[in-house]
């Protein structure tokens, strides 16, 4: 099976609340202890990155957080300057139109533009070949997807756009998007789940849609799963100790108790997303921790490699 | 102390807020369910319904109309509605916008004309918002109709919980704002807008764009500019019926530290736009457990002995402090937040071991939810 890390980009998706961010993070520091040149883009100036780094927050420029791991804020503003300065036959000219108001309301009367610019700025990271000057080179790009509400228009725009515009530059440019993304061998895509009902049927619908669009769909990861700390004869055993022990001792008891059927409610979600998914699973722990820092971040880089 | 039931008496509709991941459409559905069995005639919109929720009350093909839900299914939990009714829809954005086009366009030919441009395709699919004025239509929609006592309605997923409260000024903005009148005419009103080089800079934009793309954004709104008055009004309505003091904003969120600040930000916004705020519902909250607890107790020791095995007492200790952990950052969080809104409108429901899946986990929910105050300590305690 395709080592999601192999890939030169890879996208990391799923629905809002399963810990996309945490994800892609821990899938950046593990590529980045590869030894792999790794850069974790975010789409929403979440600054997440920066945050667990307890860096300021690094905009539209790309920052180094540690050797070999770099994070840039994408935002379509920049985007869409960068791609007319470069783009623009005449430098000049894409200047002129860059600082011109037109531009701001062609992106806000034109539905899918900003969504465009952004994913033309993330391939233009992942290429060997930098348009931006001296643009360092990364061996893999991970993008922090926005949150699946219905559907994934974000990987759609492209296709989308080739076939608005019927010919031009920007037909051409978002068939060559296109063309990237939906090539296996260099654009990839987790799923990001997390053991529940809703989470799981949403899982399924992402990896079909993903397959319809033409983006290859590496790793599920079955986020914030319980440990299996209890078995069977322990929680038995549990259960025959819980009345003769009173004060902690008998809250230890319940939460042990609690701790092995929430375990057992997300074993079951795992195998409905083992059965309605194609994709090899992974599972990562339930972090134990009131907020989840660095120090948890990099306990999962460690499993989901 | 405030229960769900108090914060909705006398309102005619109820809006579900918040970010992705709370549980806000099993919130939505338990809110409804719970107003419906004390007699009223409730019906709940929602975005994404949960499958195996819709198929268990008998709603497996949830559409742009609304459907009641058998009220056997009540009876079978021992729950006398006194005559209320469950009602509930699932919001069709595109159907809904092909509707309100269909109903504003001077005449066939536009409507026509105006369903067919790809950039309207675009629009009433895509475009962020759309999903969200869709939302809003239909419950102004439903709200004029009067057919209900309590509409709730289950807000789209988005990234910021406030994006929908601007939805339908962005998209009349979008609608008759300057972008329009530069791309319907763009040698005149452009010309005066950008001044002179206006149209050296439209034969480079086509340069870098591709012309035809510029074409169909200008014949879309030529199509639709007849219609803007018509939306406009209606936009206006729409946010009346929301600052209404029928209705009601409740946010509902989770009780990690994003989440909460998340649902204070919301709480002041809803706050300054003078919008009728009514509480905050906390998902999945960590209860520090029911048993007193010393700190000096021996917990592993205590174990030990009635277990006779250290390594399990071991364990089992672990679990507590762990779960321990969770329920004082949830307990902090909570107390953040209710600081914060420097009310008691704040509503726990705890983390259920089971994921809600019937109407039966909806009434497990709805005792936290319109229980009061004491009742809701009380219920904890005796988990």
């Amino acid at each position: 099976m395709p080592d999601p890390l192999d890939k030169r980009l890879l996208f990391v998706t799923g629905k809002g609340g399963v810990g996309k961010s945490t994800v892609a993070l821990a899938l950046g520091i593990a590529a980045a202890e590869r030894g792999k040149r790794t850069i974790v883009c975010e789409v929403a100036s979440q600054e997440h990155a920066s945050r667990v780094f307890r860096r300021g927050e690094v905009g539209f420029h790309e920052v180094e957080m540690r050797d070999s791991l770099w994070t840039i804020s994408i935002d379509p503003d920049h985007s869409l300057r960068e791609y007319l300065t470069i783009q623009a036959p005449v430098r000049a000219m894409g200047e002129v139109l860059s600082r011109s108001r037109i531009f701001a309301y062609l992106t806000a009367a034109t539905p899918g533009l900003k969504e465009l610019v952004t994913i033309g700025k993330i391939w233009e990271l992942a290429q060997l070949d930098r348009k931006v000057k001296r643009g360092r080179k990364y061996d893999l790009v991970v993008v922090d997807a926005p949150a699946t509400g219905h559907g994934i228009g974000f990987l759609q725009t492209p296709r989308t756009f080739a076939g608005i515009a019927r010919v031009g530059p920007i037909r051409n440019q978002a068939e060559a998007l296109n063309a990237y993304i939906t090539d296996p061998e260099r654009t990839g895509a987790v799923i990001v789940c997390i053991p529940e009902e809703m989470p799981v049927n949403e899982s399924e619908l992402l990896e079909e849609e993903l397959g319809e669009v033409g983006v290859a769909v590496d790793r599920v990861y079955m986020n914030a799963i319980y440990p299996e700390r209890f078995s069977e004869r322990d929680a038995e055993r549990l259960e025959g100790a819980g009345d003769s022990v009173e004060g902690g001792a008998r809250a230890a008891v319940r939460a042990a108790l609690s701790e092995r059927r929430r375990a057992l409610a997300h074993r079951e979600q795992l195998e409905r997303l083992r059965r309605v998914v194609r994709a090899p699973v992974e599972t990562l722990p339930f972090v134990f921790e009131p907020e989840l820092g660095l120090d948890g971040i990099e306990s999962l880089a460690a499993e989901v490699a | 102390m405030a229960s769900v039931a108090d914060l909705l008496e006398g309102k005619g509709v109820c809006i579900c807020a918040g970010s992705g991941g709370v549980g806000k459409t099993t919130t939505s559905a338990a809110i409804a369910a719970g107003m419906s069995a004390r007699g009223k005639k409730v019906a709940v919109l929602t975005i994404d319904p949960a499958k195996r929720l819709a198929d268990s009350l008998g709603l497996p093909e949830l559409g742009n109309t609304e459907r009641r839900v058998d009220p056997a299914l009540f009876e079978g939990q021992g729950i006398d509605s006194q005559g209320g009714e469950l009602w509930a829809m699932m919001l069709d954005a595109k159907a809904t916008f092909d509707e309100l086009i269909a109903k504003h366009a001077p005449d066939a030919e536009t409507r026509d004309r105006i369903l067919e441009n790809r950039i309207y395709q675009q629009i009433s699919n895509a475009l962020a918002g759309s999903q969200e004025y869709m939302a809003m239509e239909r419950l102004f929609e439903l709200h004029q109709e009067d057919r209900y006592d309590l509409l709730v309605l289950d807000t789209p997923p988005t990234r910021s919980a406030l994006d929908f409260l601007d939805a339908p000024r962005r998209l009349t903005e979008f609608i008759e704002g300057r972008a329009l009148q530069v791309f319907m005419r763009p040698t005149g009103i452009g010309m005066k807008l950008f001044g002179r080089g206006t149209s050296m800079m439209f034969s480079a934009l086509r340069r870098v764009t591709g012309m035809d793309l510029i074409e169909d954004i200008s014949e879309f709104f030529q199509a639709f500019s007849g219609m803007v008055g018509g939306f406009q009004e209606r936009a206006k309505r729409v946010n009346e019926l929301l600052a209404d003091e029928r209705t009601c904003f409740l946010v509902v969120c989770g009780p990690q530290g994003e989440p909460i600040e998340e649902a204070v930000y919301f709480h002041r916004k809803l706050v300054e736009a003078r919008l009728p705020f009514g509480g905050v519902i906390v998902n999945k909250v960590h209860y520090e457990g029911e048993v007193e607890t010393a700190a000096g107790d021996d917990v592993v020791g205590e174990l030990t002995e009635a277990l006779d095995d250290p390594e399990l007492a071991t364990r089992a200790a672990a679990s507590l402090a762990d779960h321990a952990a969770l329920a004082a950052r949830d307990r902090r969080n909570v107390e953040h937040l209710t600081a914060e809104l420097r009310a008691a409108q704040v509503i726990q429901v705890p983390y259920l071991e089971e994921d809600v899946h019937d109407l039966a986990g909806l009434i497990e929910i709805n005792r936290y939810l319109f229980a009061t105050r004491e009742e809701r300590e009380a219920l904890a305690a005796a988990r």
